[in-house]
């Protein structure tokens, strides 16, 4: 993906967002209207293991802060959502006892959604939360498309706050020897990978050595390294006088991943194209059981390939309303269903092996995954129409 | 794009000369031959809409793709707007058409295609497209009381190796046309059109039709070398065919007036012990020569067979087990059937042998008065048996043409409230 073509929609700079930890976040920008920004102080989220306590059920059009404390045993993530789940904005990996701060611009008024998620998983403990008036602004369709590539821009930024310290725990796991420890950190840090992998993909360079495959074809001297090296392994060979070596490189390049990150900004299309490529992706390597072919731990990847693709729609959520209302509902509906599908399949926080998998629910899956890749591969040709 | 031509352009400037055309490609094709062709390659278009689907009594074209779908939503209203884009695609494609207009080549570079391109510079083809409902459509809509009595499953045959996962379905599309390319893109476009209310559960690509459907066609002959269907009825036939293949008023729901019963079976051919059989006995077995089409102790294709015919042994000239004298209306109280097969050929199976047989079709007023007794009487004695075997099996209630306005399908879907 080009970074040239870009930046022409940024130059508004509208909406600005930022999650994560207090003492590491950039100041906050005012936004453009500014004309409620800060208004009523900060929203209390007391998040426990069976609650999500929100101090406010509303709050002003403007920016909105909420610190979210966790006072459960397992770490959570808070959201909070507009129409389609599209996230307005989010804290991952908030550990039991830390308070973590959430700003986010909300411009619009109506009727928005707070989780909880202890556990990380499952659709969360969930409110609904109450936007009033309207923050000054222009809403042209131009606007729209800043505020959709600010928005994913503020999706990719948090999961790869959550992929840096998920990878260094595998890591640090791994140049252990604690084999078990790194066996169920894998799947764990891989999903924050897999949800922004056509970001990651768009640095060439980078991919192949983060997660490239035994059987990939390389550049001379270039040698099988990144997760799926540790995969084999820890699940097949056992670990290697080299795998500390291989994992310190590991984490090197997802450092590097997270710097070019940054600076990268995503037109529209590209977004669009993403989500479509995060289903190609479930179709030809997760399905398949190609990807996680040791640990047969694709059903993670899948459903974070699926949050990734339905992260990047719901950042585009308000143009596709705007060109195309009868897509909107489309999509809702097969997200929901491929969501539903993997519920199923659950098991505790993770998911079945692939290897337990009959034939027929791989067909059930590639009819649900066949069924919203037909309205994702629209997306594109509406926002752009 | 600005180079190339259009499938609309095409169609525009070979619509006047389109005769001429299919008479061309006729002549060649039936060099030597008594009977032209009419449903040879050219730019035919068949009429999608009318009194009875396309696909059924028109002339049979050369190749088919057959596939069933299962449904994977059960709300009536998607099923309905799944219906109502395809008659839209289907009526287009027919006609030589994209699927949308504008759809292989969008004006929005970004956009996905709607239609997926491969016939642009293809003609019509005499592309038909018929659909049909299977029995556990109605349960999984939630409308059993619609099910027509007619679409009950039918009874296990003697050899039968059926497998499910070519047995059966919800829908049934089967798409006829003289390019397989044409026929495999409107299965493909209309599959596509259908992700999250359909799924497809088995499809069939068949090329060389085995079955006459005109008095205008030469019998052509199935992957045993012989002539099939010469006894078929035809098209040319309204006063047969309104006795044995159009549902009647009063025969069963009002919905299916018009319409007919499609029975699909895929008939594996054991080619390779076939093959090795001597002339005689495969002329024994089937109860024609070989050469030209004519029941034995005859002398043309279409002279009638003679099964009083003894010889001087004073054994029957055309064996009591011979296919040709089970299958007949005369041993079967009259019944005939409208034969639409085809050859297959998928490839080879994993001990290096022909997978290959006869994609068997046939549209019948009732499939329990009319198939079942020639296919039990066939199972229990036909010596063909020991050279085939059916591995796939489907019944479907195919409705009737579609009217100007209307979708496929809306008679039955609309009425049930």
């Amino acid at each position: 993906m080009s970074r040239r073509s870009v930046a022409t929609l940024l130059t508004a700079g509208a909406a600005v967002a930022l999650a994560g930890c207090t003492s590491t976040a950039p100041p906050a920008a005012p936004p453009a209207g500014g004309a409620s920004a800060a208004a009523g102080g900060p929203i209390t989220v007391q998040a426990a293991d069976t609650a999500c306590q929100v101090s406010a059920p509303e709050a002003p059009a403007g920016t909105i802060t909420f610190n979210v404390t966790n006072g459960g045993n397992k770490v959570t993530e808070f959201y909070l959502y507009g129409t389609g789940d599209r996230i307005m904005g989010e804290v991952e990996n908030i550990g039991p006892g830390l308070t973590r701060q959430l700003i986010v611009e909300v411009p619009d008024g109506g009727t928005y959604t707070t989780a909880c998620k202890p556990g990380m998983i499952g659709d969360g403990i969930r409110a609904p939360f109450n936007v009033t008036g309207d923050a000054a602004r222009s809403v042209d369709t131009n606007t729209k498309l800043a505020e959709a590539t600010a928005g994913y821009k503020r999706y990719t930024t948090s999961q790869v706050e959550a992929l840096v310290p998920k990878t260094q725990e595998f890591v640090d796991a791994v140049k252990a020897g604690n084999v078990d420890q790194a066996k169920s950190l894998f799947p764990v840090a891989r999903t924050y990978w897999e949800r922004i992998e056509p970001v990651a993909e768009s640095f060439g360079d980078i991919d192949p050595r983060i997660d490239g495959r035994e059987d990939d074809e390389r550049d001379p001297g270039a040698t099988f390294t990144g997760y799926h090296r540790l995969e084999k392994d820890l699940w097949v060979d056992g670990l290697q006088a080299d795998s500390g070596q291989v994992a310190d490189q590991l984490m090197t390049d997802i450092k590097d991943l997270q710097a070019r990150v940054a600076t990268v900004e995503l037109t529209p299309v590209q977004m669009a194209n993403g989500a479509k490529e995060l289903l190609d992706e479930v179709a030809t390597g997760k399905i398949t059981g190609e990807e996680d072919r040791y640990s047969h731990t694709d059903l993670w990847d899948f459903k974070a390939n699926v949050e990734g693709s339905q992260g990047a729609v719901a950042a585009l959520r308000p143009v596709i309303d705007e060109k195309d209302p009868t897509l909107g509902p489309v999509l809702d509906e097969r997200f929901a269903a491929v969501e539903a599908l993997l519920e199923n399949y659950r098991v505790g926080d993770g998911f079945r092996s692939y290897t337990d998998l009959t034939e027929d629910d791989i067909k059930k899956m590639t009819e649900a995954v066949d069924a919203l890749s037909e309205p994702v591969s629209q997306v594109a040709g509406v926002v752009t129409s | 794009m600005s180079g190339g031509i259009s499938r609309r352009r095409l169609l525009g400037w070979t619509g006047a000369g389109a005769a001429v055309a299919g008479v061309g490609a006729v002549s060649g094709y039936t060099l030597g031959r008594s009977e032209p062709d009419v449903a040879s390659p050219g730019y035919d278009i068949v009429d999608f809409r009318g009194t009875y689907q396309a696909g059924i009594a028109t002339p049979s074209q050369n190749e088919l793709y057959f596939t069933a779908l299962d449904l994977t939503s059960t709300g009536k209203a998607s099923v309905q707007r799944m219906l109502s884009q395809w008659t839209t695609a289907a009526e287009r494609m027919t006609r030589g058409l994209e699927t949308a207009e504008n759809g292989a080549l969008p004006r929005n570079p970004e956009a996905a295609p709607a239609d997926t391109g491969e016939t642009l510079d293809l003609p019509a083809s005499s592309l038909t497209v018929t659909i049909g409902f299977g029995s556990t459509f109605f349960d999984k809509l939630g409308i059993p009381e619609r099910r027509p009595a007619e679409l009950a499953d039918l009874p296990g045959f003697a050899g039968d190796r059926l497998e499910p996962a070519r047995s059966g379905g919800d829908i049934c599309i089967q798409a006829c046309a003289n390019d397989p390319q044409v026929a495999v893109h409107a299965v493909r476009n209309l599959v596509r059109i259908g992700f999250g209310t359909t799924a497809v559960r088995w499809a069939q690509l068949g090329y060389g039709r085995t079955s006459s459907t005109s008095t205008q066609q030469p019998t052509a002959r199935n992957l045993f070398g012989f002539k099939d269907g010469t006894n078929n009825l035809k098209a040319e036939e309204p006063d047969l065919l309104d006795e044995h293949v159009w549902v009647q008023g009063g025969d069963g729901p009002d919905w299916m007036t018009g319409g007919t019963y499609l029975v699909a079976r895929r008939i594996r051919m054991h080619i390779e012990t076939w093959d090795r059989t001597s002339l005689n006995e495969q002329e024994t077995v089937i109860g024609r020569t070989k050469g030209s089409g004519a029941p034995l102790g005859g002398t043309g294709e279409f002279e009638p067979a003679n099964f009083a015919a003894i010889d001087a042994n004073g054994t029957p000239v055309i064996p009591a087990s011979s296919h040709v004298r089970l299958a007949s209306a005369e041993s079967l109280n009259g019944v005939k059937i409208l034969r639409r097969g085809f050859n297959f050929v998928d490839g080879s199976d994993d001990r290096g042998h022909l997978n290959a047989g006869l994609f068997f079709i046939c549209f019948v007023r009732n499939p329990h008065t009319q198939f079942v007794p020639m296919q039990r009487a066939l199972a229990a004695n036909d010596r063909l048996m020991d050279y085939i075997q059916h591995t796939g099996s489907a019944v479907f209630a195919c409705p009737p043409g579609v009217a100007e306005g209307e979708y496929w399908g809306q008679r039955l879907l609309e009425d049930a409230v």
